[in-house]
């Protein structure tokens, strides 16, 4: 009877949204009278950094700070469509729909200031501060708050965009079943440390190294946290989190926070991340979804690292002792 | 069922309410105050989402009933910026990212202040002690103890 350690790794690709009848997300973007801008969406932010992300790309689209753009994701009763914010798919494709009505809107904030500045559009560009000014002579310029209040109350014209980001339903060829079900796959690979006490089946994770491929972090510290964060919980379903411990069978099942094993502040294992950037060439400036990839890898890492330390493969999740210990039993019986 | 006067100071204000008996202190700050900083995660002591501290001591707010704070001086996160200056918790919270959804933040504050209020240089290990109580459901636990650390330095500091 011993503490045993062992080493898993596991590498994973994930993919980008979902193949159910097509993958949409519109986005509509307009000014205000004082040249802010509104991002309208359906796609929730239930936490994961969404509004942060879109009013970013929604400004560095149009050529105003992050600070002048304001997203509205109220109601999926009136906004504008949203497949919804699972799969990953957030980022990737609001994002895209988001840069697509964003360009809409600058088109036609151009149009205005080049009425006033009396210039072609098309010799116009931001100074991302909030200005617009005639390209090789700065000091023509204008303010997009002057532009927008043009737009309102002279010009009659409305700086606005619509966006629509579509990955078309794939069929399976008829030969092969094939099929394209996503356009964009992040990867990530975990090394696990375990130590495995093999008397009373309990698992220690001591250091969990991960790589996360993720095409372009257009926000690092938020991608950082999300990272972080969801390595953790990949440890814990790997190891504890379950709300059916002997499915199909119902008993023993958590029913509240008291019972349902969540990790908490003391129960950390030294994590270290890397990020690689390789843009993906249909995300919005390069992005993919790392979203729920980020607590994939670790799961097959520790089962590994657990086999590796005891020598017994687990192939239902959690890994409780009890498994490991039914496991080591049934091994020494045959 | 039959209202009960309650009387306390939130944050520095008295406040007077009339509130059904049995009420938890989290639902009347919530429902009948309009101080939303406490949240509910379990409303049954197992998550600290609803942390505040009463007297000086950290309380499950959801496991607290209104009715036994008469005369209690409670405070929230919502009290903690003074003038539109943040607490240096919330600052160093902002600066580490230590906030993901926030629905764990208020909750993680509040066990944060009564530790440095008690500990102002705790080390790490008391951070994590300070913490235990309280979940966090986005996994961020790092940046958080990270932040709570900041915190401790940047009140000796000026405190020297
Ligand atoms: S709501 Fe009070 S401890 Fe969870
Ligand atoms: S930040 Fe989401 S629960 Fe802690």
């Amino acid at each position: 009877m011993a503490i045993r350690r062992g080493r898993g790794v596991a590498a994973i690709n994930y993919p980008t949204g979902m193949n159910l009848g097509g993958d949409p997300t519109q986005a509509l973007v307009h000014s205000t009278p004082t040249g802010n801008f509104m991002v309208t969406l359906s796609s929730v932010d239930l936490g994961q950094g969404m509004k942060q992300i879109m009013a970013q790309i929604c400004a560095e689209t149009i050529g105003v700070p992050t600070d002048r753009v304001v997203v509205d994701t109220a109601d999926t009763d009136t906004g504008p469509h949203c497949m919804g914010t699972f799969a990953s798919r957030g980022t990737h494709r609001a994002g895209n729909a988001v840069i697509q009505a964003a360009k809409e809107a600058r088109q036609v904030m151009l149009e205005v200031a080049a009425e006033e500045l009396e210039v072609n559009a098309s010799d116009l560009e931001t100074d991302g501060q909030g200005n617009i000014q005639v390209k090789g002579a700065p000091q023509k310029s204008i303010s997009i708050f002057d532009v927008a209040l043009s737009a309102h109350f002279k010009r009659g014209r409305s700086i606005s965009g619509r966006g629509m980001f579509l990955i078309p339903r794939s069929y399976p060829e008829k030969e092969t079943g094939a099929m394209k079900p996503s356009t964009c796959y992040a990867h990530a690979c975990t090394v696990a440390e375990v130590e495995v006490d093999d008397e009373t089946g309990e698992v220690t994770v001591l250091t969990v190294k991960n790589v996360f491929e993720i095409g372009r972090a257009l926000n690092p510290k938020m991608v950082e946290q999300q990272l972080v964060g969801g390595s953790w919980m990949g440890i814990s379903h790997a190891l504890y989190e379950t709300t059916e411990p002997y499915y199909p069978n119902r008993d023993h099942g958590g029913t509240d926070f008291n019972q349902y094993l969540m990790p908490g502040p003391g129960d950390l294992a030294q994590t270290e991340i890397v990020v690689l950037e390789r843009p993906s060439a249909d995300g919005p400036f390069g992005a993919k979804g790392p979203g729920e990839m980020c607590a994939n890898p670790q799961i097959p890492a520790v089962a590994n690292a657990v086999f590796d330390a005891v020598g017994v493969r687990i192939d239902t999740l959690p890994i409780t002792p009890e498994r490991i210990l039914r496991a080591l039993k049934a091994r020494a019986a045959s | 069922m039959a209202k009960v006067p309650v009387q306390f100071t939130l944050n520095g204000s008295e406040n007077a309410e009339f509130i059904e008996s049995g009420t938890t202190l989290l639902n009347a700050l919530r429902d009948k105050i309009g101080d939303t900083s406490p949240k509910g995660g379990c409303h049954q002591g197992t998550c600290g989402a609803c942390s505040v501290i009463i007297d000086g001591e950290l309380k499950l707010s959801c496991l607290t009933l209104a009715e036994t704070c008469n005369g209690a001086d409670i405070k929230t996160t919502a009290g903690l910026a003074e003038g539109g200056v943040l607490h240096p918790l919330q600052r160093a919270f902002l600066d580490a990212f230590a906030t993901q959804c926030g629905f764990c933040t208020p909750g993680m504050i509040m066990a944060a202040k009564v530790l440095l209020d008690r500990t102002p240089n705790p080390s790490r290990e008391d951070v994590v002690d300070a913490l235990s109580g309280n979940i966090c459901r986005c996994t961020g636990y790092e940046p958080i103890i990270q932040a709570v650390l900041v915190a401790a330095r940047a009140n000796s500091r000026t405190a020297a």
